[in-house]
């Protein structure tokens, strides 16, 4: 299903592609070298449990398509384009296209410092913590992808870097807002009510065009990696208020506001020790029962490897996060206050075979959701990818009670070109 | 993604071949058989200075013990940093899985290694651990320490004898790691007297059973001076494994400098 808010992000990327590419190809002139590669997989997804909703489905399969095209020109311009497309046999809203990035890339040198310069539509990531990231803002959620490794859409920017031994700084004109893509009514991992985003609504007269702008500036020195960032500009978190589709049906809305966001993120690599602190403060943002407010969230933390363990080539990770979010129980995630706790094992094989197991607990109640992932390489192309997430003994009173019999297995053959 | 930690140390394999250069003996008979051995990695070392950078490209077969063969392909930059450890930039190829991962190490002959990883699926940049030692590269059968630059303090030294190797006449050297954390017990290098070149080394493991046997053949001089092995295989005697590493397309003094190796750099790799 090709929404309207996709056309109309197809169509500001194409602004973007249009005026800055063709002028580029077209005065280019001198040779230029291309390269392409990506991935498609096929996914199959089970859901054990009954649905707690009418018209849940209990399996679906489906495929994902990344390609990559990457144009390279001698005069020192290059240009990405990755298109996403995702086909789920259950969930109308889980097939959807994107386009993941498509940006010009031009840099150069100042002095002793560098610049660059990135025009199109592009992912970020700012942070340092594994089981959220809190800091991290420029891009949308494509939450239909995953219910929480915050895999992003694409954003339309404008994104400037400059570099030095004093070290980096960024500007982002954001220029168009994507909403954030829910399950529909057969999807599973959603709320009682369908999320519809053919009525998205906007604090800000501009609606999807205003422009959101952000800054950050990282360092490295020593043991330390810092970065403290800026947002002023639209929520990429709706609130989602009740309301009745065209067919009178009840829906939920999304509304995005403008906040303001100011985040830190640090990390100390110690020899074997990763410490770990990302916190942010919000203006102007809401709670779960929608009032209006400013808080504070962060998550901090850290990671110990054992390597080579017992004379093996196996290296173990343990992992600790601590999340918490000034909200309290009204806080719009699970992460209130909340103990992320992970084992990873590296077995260093030929095949990389990866395992990562993990618990997220609440501290307040007995909500548990326990992850555990395998990654392994079948050939120079193949890959396999095995997740399991189960929700235990979620409270009533904990956001994740709505999603309570949605544990699922996913299991992700990938092949690499 | 599949990526692990410890494929990153290999990364640095590049920097144990940057191994003795220049004509002559470099031991007398007077001296004692420590005082020859740390002569020996002294001047070597030395030989290697002013390179100023060079890329190259590196194919790596892993091979068990039944043949089956596995292959890792990545390009390689490397710019000398005078007074400190040189800094290294490596873009995998393949398994193409981890194609378009790249690391960027800033080598400190004083501290700890920086590490910084690029995760192109994620678009991440993330700095991670320099400290694993003797964990083993995706199942390859060199250990992060066979690959880290070779500092001359990380050990203690005692020439052996001499014999004659694949480069003529060798010098026989004995060296013991000072890091307890090391997985060997003691190594043993053959370098040709005339160039120093490293031809064999012999790894002893904490038993002081004969681990492993680094071979390294087709050397190249470059700019009529610094010689590079465009041939390593490392085999284990424990498991019957080895690894075949193969370097190619070796360029020196490119205009490659201090920006082709920061963060902002390694967010633009390909």
């Amino acid at each position: 299903m090709i929404r309207r808010s996709v056309l109309r992000y197809a169509l500001s990327g194409a602004i973007w592609i249009l005026s800055t590419v063709s002028g580029f190809v077209a005065g280019a002139g001198s040779k230029i070298d291309h390269q392409i590669s990506g991935s498609f997989s096929i996914e199959s997804q089970w859901f054990p449990e009954s649905a707690a909703y009418p018209d849940q489905r209990g399996h679906a399969t489906g495929f994902v398509m990344e390609p990559e095209i990457y144009l390279d020109s001698i005069e020192g311009w290059s240009f990405i384009l990755a298109p996403f497309l995702r086909y789920d046999s259950a969930d109308l809203h889980r097939t959807h296209a994107d386009l993941r990035e498509a940006y010009l890339l031009l840099f150069g040198d100042v002095g002793n410092d560098e610049w660059e310069l990135r025009l199109g539509i592009d992912r970020v990531f700012w942070g340092v913590a594994e089981s959220r990231h809190l800091v991290n803002i420029v891009n949308q959620i494509d939450l239909v992808e995953h219910p929480y490794k915050e895999l992003k859409l694409g954003q339309p920017m404008a994104h400037l870097t400059w570099s030095g031994d004093w070290g980096m700084a960024e500007l982002f004109g954001l220029t168009y807002h994507r909403p954030r893509t829910f399950p529909g009514r057969s999807g599973r991992l959603r709320l009682p009510l369908v999320v519809d985003n053919d009525q998205v609504s906007y604090e800000s007269a501009a609606k999807q065009w205003h422009m959101d702008l952000a800054a950050r500036y990282s360092h490295s020195f020593g043991l330390f990696d810092i970065g403290i960032s800026a947002f002023d500009g639209t929520s990429r978190e709706p609130f989602l208020f009740p309301g009745t589709d065209f067919t009178g049906a009840p829906i939920l809305a999304p509304h995005y506001e403008q906040i303001r966001q100011v985040g830190l993120d640090t990390q100390m690599t110690a020899g074997s020790w990763l410490f770990k602190l990302e916190a942010i403060q919000r203006l102007d943002a809401r709670d779960r029962l929608g009032r209006k407010v400013d808080y504070t969230a962060s998550v901090f933390g850290g990671e110990y490897t054992f390597y080579s363990v017992l004379g093996s080539t196996v290296d173990i990770s343990l992992l600790g996060e601590w999340n918490y979010d000034g909200r309290g129980h009204n806080a719009t995630n699970v992460f209130q206050k909340d103990l992320f706790l992970a084992a990873r094992f590296a077995l260093n094989d030929v095949q990389s075979t990866e395992i990562l197991a993990s618990v997220l607990g609440d501290a307040d109640n007995s909500s548990r959701i326990l992850a555990f992932e395998l990654n392994r390489r079948l050939s120079d192309q193949w890959s396999l990818n095995l997740e399991a997430i189960a929700f235990l003994d979620i409270d009533p009173a904990d956001i994740s009670y709505e999603i309570r019999r949605d544990s699922f297995i996913d299991l992700n053959l990938i092949y690499n070109f | 993604m599949i990526f692990t930690r410890s494929m990153l140390p290999y990364l640095s394999l590049c920097l144990i071949i940057l191994t003795g250069l220049g004509p002559g003996p470099v031991y007398s008979e007077s001296a004692t058989p420590e005082e020859m051995g740390l002569k020996i990695a002294r001047e070597s070392h030395a030989r290697e200075d002013g390179f100023g950078n060079y890329t190259a490209r590196q194919t790596m077969a892993l091979r068990n013990k039944n043949g089956q063969e596995s292959r890792r392909q990545l390009r390689v930059k490397v710019l000398e940093v005078p007074e400190d450890g040189d800094k290294s930039l490596f873009v995998f190829d393949e398994p193409r899985d981890v194609r378009g991962t790249a690391l960027l190490i800033h080598a400190h002959r004083e501290s700890a290694d920086d590490q910084w990883l690029y995760l192109p699926a994620l678009k991440r940049v993330k700095r991670i651990s320099s400290s694993n030692r003797s964990g083993s590269f995706m199942g390859s059968e060199f250990a992060y320490e066979d690959l880290t630059p070779q500092a001359v303090e990380k050990f203690t030294y005692r020439y052996l004898r001499e014999e004659p190797c694949g480069g003529g006449t060798c010098t026989v050297t004995e060296r013991v790691p000072v890091d307890r954390k090391s997985g060997y017990s003691r190594q043993v290098v053959w370098r040709d007297k005339d160039e120093l070149r490293v031809w064999k080394v012999e790894y002893y493991d904490r038993k002081d059973s004969h681990l492993k046997t680094l071979t390294l053949g087709n050397y190249e001089q470059f700019l009529d001076r610094y010689w590079r092995a465009g041939e390593m295989t490392m085999e284990n005697h424990l498991t019957g494994k080895s690894t075949v590493l193969t370097w190619t397309d070796f360029q020196f003094r490119t205009d490659l400098d201090d920006r082709d190796f920061t963060q902002t750099g390694l967010r633009r790799v390909r």
